[in-house]
């Protein structure tokens, strides 16, 4: 590990590497040209790379997933230049860490601000391909009082075509030439059995040609009105008509039996005249509208600023307790007198150890008011509405979120009271200085440089403790009568869940908005705290 | 020479995690691929391969369903196991992408969002349709057309714990209360509520005081029009409290909770379907079914759950989805069989009349005439609004009962108005 340290130095001052000029003589010592073992290792793990990487591009073509094609094309032909080139080494060091930026987080953070300008969610889930052949198949009917007919398929050429009987009589049709009674037919049980220069195409031919056969309408007669013969299964068909029609070349969708004409409008919907709308609509680009609409919403105005407020006094309290507990328990643990320190300290380690939302439901559990643990065994039978009342649900939501946090600011604590160095609280006793004393004018300064810059993470990450809140509280109790389901311990960002995805209809693009408005906040407060702790530093 | 260990090392590293990295984003474009380009390309000698979405609780009714469709037919089926939470966005969100399944087993109220979302195809059950009991046929029409092949049936009803009372005269919701106090057990009805509510397991007693949820038609499907309030909703709301004063619906009640307490011998009866009696039975308990008592007059009708199969609207295997889902999950056998495994009452008339379980044919009572639950995609909004006003109520938040289910009608009509 030491070795690979010396390296990116090696670039300013290296004690043996070769200044820029006399690099062709001494080219033959460099790994890139050095044909020893080394290199041969380094061709086969990019070999291996490189045909993975193929495999996946060839896997994005066949599924027309360009981007990523593009990505992973780009991505090799990086990886291959950087390693096979001399003149790309601190390349070769930062090239992975890019990949896993690109991926991990350029990527979604572009996908979700684009989501969030979009109106995708229930409703709007697909493209206007997509809507525009749903509309059309929920609205063809069957021609009432229409019956099921037994049904052949028929192929001559590439041409399909269906063959029924009706009153008796063979009938055959394809998709320009309505049903018409076709000479020397077979007819077995109702069905078709044969047609003369007609190939019947057997269960293997159906499977291979289904979509065209689904597709299939064969007019009943001259008249549109009539309906036309289709099929699902291929085995038997019934008489449709089309309620929908749809106008390519004006881009417009027609009901035929009221005349109605919907035209497409600005949030990927076909509206008529009336303003009324057909379902389902698309996707579209809907500008600011999803941010505009969290501050616009009446729903959710009211609650907002409680929600708000709770949000900040949960993070705050949430950060003070956890450390507070946590540097207590670390400064008591670290005494030399304590004996057994390493089995408790592994002991109070347990509770981070456990998945926070498994905790979160098992404290659910515990909390119940009529058969919880805390109530039943500890309080002796009490009643005392830990998760139903507004007041001690919040309570418990801070005790829990102390149960989860606190190992994790004893470790932090722990690990830093460890590396300040005994000699200074030598020298202050010496000076005569008490342990409170001790405490406060060294202790705490040189823990707070490199624990400050953990508590503001910390807050952060509290600010948007989703499982804890889902699991424990689902955000209950509710206020009583707002026009949004929240409640009283619901933070910025289950409220969010709860408005975009809880209330019945899915809306991810005014969830992404949400979201990228609560990431600003949560970033300024950490740019102001991060600023804050840098004072720390000085010290 | 030297100088090559750390760039080997580095080579080393690299390739280690670009690996996981290739590996990571090339997995997923693989598994999306399989269903999608894998199977065009099969040989012409196969007839194809379907893939089918089932959730956890339903893959072990499925499984012999579908080997049994693959013998009998050649399709092979390609039976794909989901997270029940996941499942229904999944479908929603894949489908577009031309990723999704072909098949998917589900329950009717998913009928609404995925009608909105354009991710099913109508299908034609022809004249079968009369051979299903009508609220199963009923439960997956959306707009006139109907989206998906009912198998099983479900609904609440009230069990009793048959060696605490032998028996039930109460006609009355009140009196079942008197005679479950009597009884001296700890609790008198047990009916789940929990932290959020529960309307569906109250909505026997809801329709006992005439408030539908939403007003419907002579054949009995919904209106758009909510029911639920007026003279009767209040009336409803005012008897919730009073059930709440009295303790016998407590919000701390669950669903663990009330089941635990049921099987420990707490309480001589429960509302509750057949996901529970099939441990109660297990665990050796002797128990009835009968319908829920009314409390405010008239009938009291549970809500009707259906279990159903959906076709993809991009379906790239259109016929063998309709061979399987109309013609061959539709089949008396089959439904016979998915009783047999699933416990559930089959949709299909000729197969439910052979059913000759009393436990199953108790909830067949219960339910004759209950209406399946919407399947409108508002319905999300109207369980929440619902649920936290019931058990505000309960728990006594609410204090003006009729207050609070009135506010509560104003915000269901304002999240039907604002999604529409």
């Amino acid at each position: 590990m030491s070795q690979q340290t010396i390296v990116p130095d090696s670039e300013h001052a290296p004690p043996d590497s070769p200044p820029g000029d006399a690099r062709p003589t001494r080219g033959d010592s460099s790994p890139a040209r050095n044909f020893g073992k080394g290199f041969l290792v380094k061709l086969a793990i990019v070999a291996l790379i490189d045909a993975v990487g193929l495999y996946g591009i060839l896997t994005a073509i066949a599924v027309e997933q360009w981007a990523i094609m593009a990505f992973l094309a780009l991505a090799l032909v990086a990886v291959n230049w950087i390693y096979f080139s001399r003149r790309t080494l601190p390349a070769k060091y930062l090239l992975p860490g890019l990949l896993f930026l690109l991926v991990y987080v350029v990527f979604t953070a572009a996908y979700t601000g684009y989501v969030a300008f979009t109106n995708y969610g229930d409703g709007h889930n697909s493209t206007k391909q997509d809507a525009v052949a749903a509309i059309l198949a929920q609205n063809e009917q069957r021609v009432e009082g229409s019956a099921a007919f037994p049904l052949t398929v028929l192929s001559r050429d590439d041409q399909l075509a269906f063959a029924i009987v009706r009153d008796g009589e063979a009938l055959v049709g394809t998709a320009e030439d309505p049903l018409a009674p076709a000479q020397g037919a077979k007819v077995e049980a109702d069905r078709v059995t044969e047609v003369p220069d007609w190939q019947v195409l057997g269960f293997a031919e159906i499977a291979q040609r289904q979509q065209e056969i689904v597709g299939l309408r064969v007019p009943a007669s001259d008249d549109p009105a009539d309906g036309s013969l289709r099929t699902q299964d291929a085995s038997t068909g019934y008489l449709y008509e089309s309620v929908m029609a749809y106008d390519e070349d004006a881009d417009t969708m027609t009901n035929t039996q009221t005349g109605v004409v919907y035209s497409p409008n600005e949030h990927g919907q076909f509206q008529a005249e009336d303003g009324s709308t057909i379902s389902p609509g698309w996707r579209v680009t809907v500008g600011f509208e999803n941010f505009t609409r969290a501050f616009s919403d009446d729903r959710l105005r009211g609650p907002f600023i409680e929600i708000f407020l709770w949000n900040f006094a949960f993070a705050l309290f949430s950060v003070l307790s956890t450390f507070v507990l946590g540097l207590f328990l670390a400064v008591v643990f670290n005494d030399p007198r304590v004996r057994g320190r390493k089995l408790l300290r592994a002991l109070l380690i347990l509770p981070y150890a456990v998945p926070a939302f498994l905790s979160a439901l098992v404290w659910k559990g515990m909390l119940n008011t009529r058969s919880g643990f805390l109530n039943q065994v500890i309080l002796g039978g009490a009643d005392i509405g830990w998760l139903s009342d507004p007041w001690l649900a919040k309570l418990s939501v801070l005790g829990v979120n102390l149960w989860l946090g606190f190992p994790y600011m004893f470790i932090v604590c722990t690990g830093a009271l460890q590396s300040i160095p005994s000699d200074v609280y030598e020298s202050a006793r010496m000076d005569g200085a008490k342990p409170w004393r001790l405490m406060r004018s060294i202790t705490l300064p040189l823990l707070m440089v490199s624990v400050a810059p953990l508590l503001v993470a910390s807050f952060a990450f509290n600010f948007n403790n989703f499982s804890l809140i889902y699991m424990l509280t689902g955000g209950g109790p509710n206020f009583v009568g707002t026009p949004v389901v929240i409640g009283h311990t619901d933070i910025l960002i289950s409220m969010v869940y709860s408005i975009a995805f809880e209330s019945g209809l899915k809306q991810y693009g005014f969830a992404s908005a949400l979201s990228i408005l609560i990431f600003l906040l949560v970033g300024a407060i950490s740019w102001w705290g991060f600023r804050r702790t840098r004072r720390l530093e000085e010290l | 020479m030297r100088r090559s260990i750390p760039a080997f090392a580095a080579v080393l590293g690299l390739a280690l995690t670009l690996t996981a990295c290739g590996s990571d984003s090339d997995g997923g474009t693989a598994e999306t691929t399989a269903p999608a380009g894998g199977e065009e390309t099969t040989a012409p000698a196969l007839t194809g391969t379907l893939t089918m979405w089932v959730d956890e609780t339903r893959i072990d009714v499925m499984k012999p369903i579908v080997e049994q469709f693959q013998t009998e037919t050649g399709v092979k089926v390609d039976l794909v196991q989901k997270v029940s939470g996941d499942i229904r966005t999944d479908f929603v969100s894949q489908v577009p992408t031309g990723e999704g399944p072909d098949v998917i087993i589900g329950a009717h109220d998913w009928t609404g969002e995925f009608v909105n979302n354009g991710v099913v195809a109508p299908i034609q059950l022809g004249d079968k349709a009369e051979e299903f009991s009508t609220s199963a046929v009923q439960a997956f029409t959306y707009d006139g057309q109907i989206y998906g092949a009912p198998y099983a049936i479900e609904n609440i009803a009230l069990v009793r714990n048959n060696a605490i009372l032998p028996e039930t005269k109460a006609t009355t919701f009140d009196e079942l209360v008197a005679e479950g106090k009597a009884a001296g057990k700890t609790y008198s009805v047990l009916i789940q509520q929990g932290d959020q509510g529960d309307a569906y397991h109250l909505y026997p007693l809801q329709t006992s005081f005439d408030a539908p949820i939403f007003t419907q038609d002579a054949d009995g499907s919904y209106t758009s029009e909510l029911g639920l309030g007026g003279e009767n909703g209040d009336k409803f709301a005012t008897y919730l409290q009073k059930l709440g004063q009295e303790k016998v619906l407590d919000p701390a009640l669950g669903g663990d909770q009330v089941k635990e307490a049921f099987l420990a011998g707490e309480s001589p009866y429960i509302v509750t379907g057949p996901w529970y009696t099939t441990e109660f039975t297990n665990a050796g308990l002797d128990i009835s079914v009968l319908p829920v008592p009314s409390a405010g007059g008239s009938e009291a009708k549970p809500f009707v759950g259906v279990q159903g199969a959906f076709i993809s609207a991009k379906s790239k295997n259109p016929v063998l989805a309709n061979e399987f889902v109309t013609n061959f999950l539709t089949t008396e056998a089959v439904q016979t069989e998915l009783y047999k495994a699933g416990g559930r009452l089959p949709a299909l008339k000729t197969a439910a009349a052979k059913v000759d379980d009393p436990v199953l044919a108790g909830f067949n009572e219960a339910g004759a005439t209950g209406a399946p639950m919407p399947s409108i995609p508002e319905m999300g909004a109207m369980w929440q609004f619902w649920g936290t006003t019931q058990v505000q109520i309960i728990g006594g938040q609410a204090t003006d009962p009729a207050g609070a289910w009135n506010t509560m009608v104003t915000n269901m009509q304002g999240a039907i108005d604002s999604a529409s």
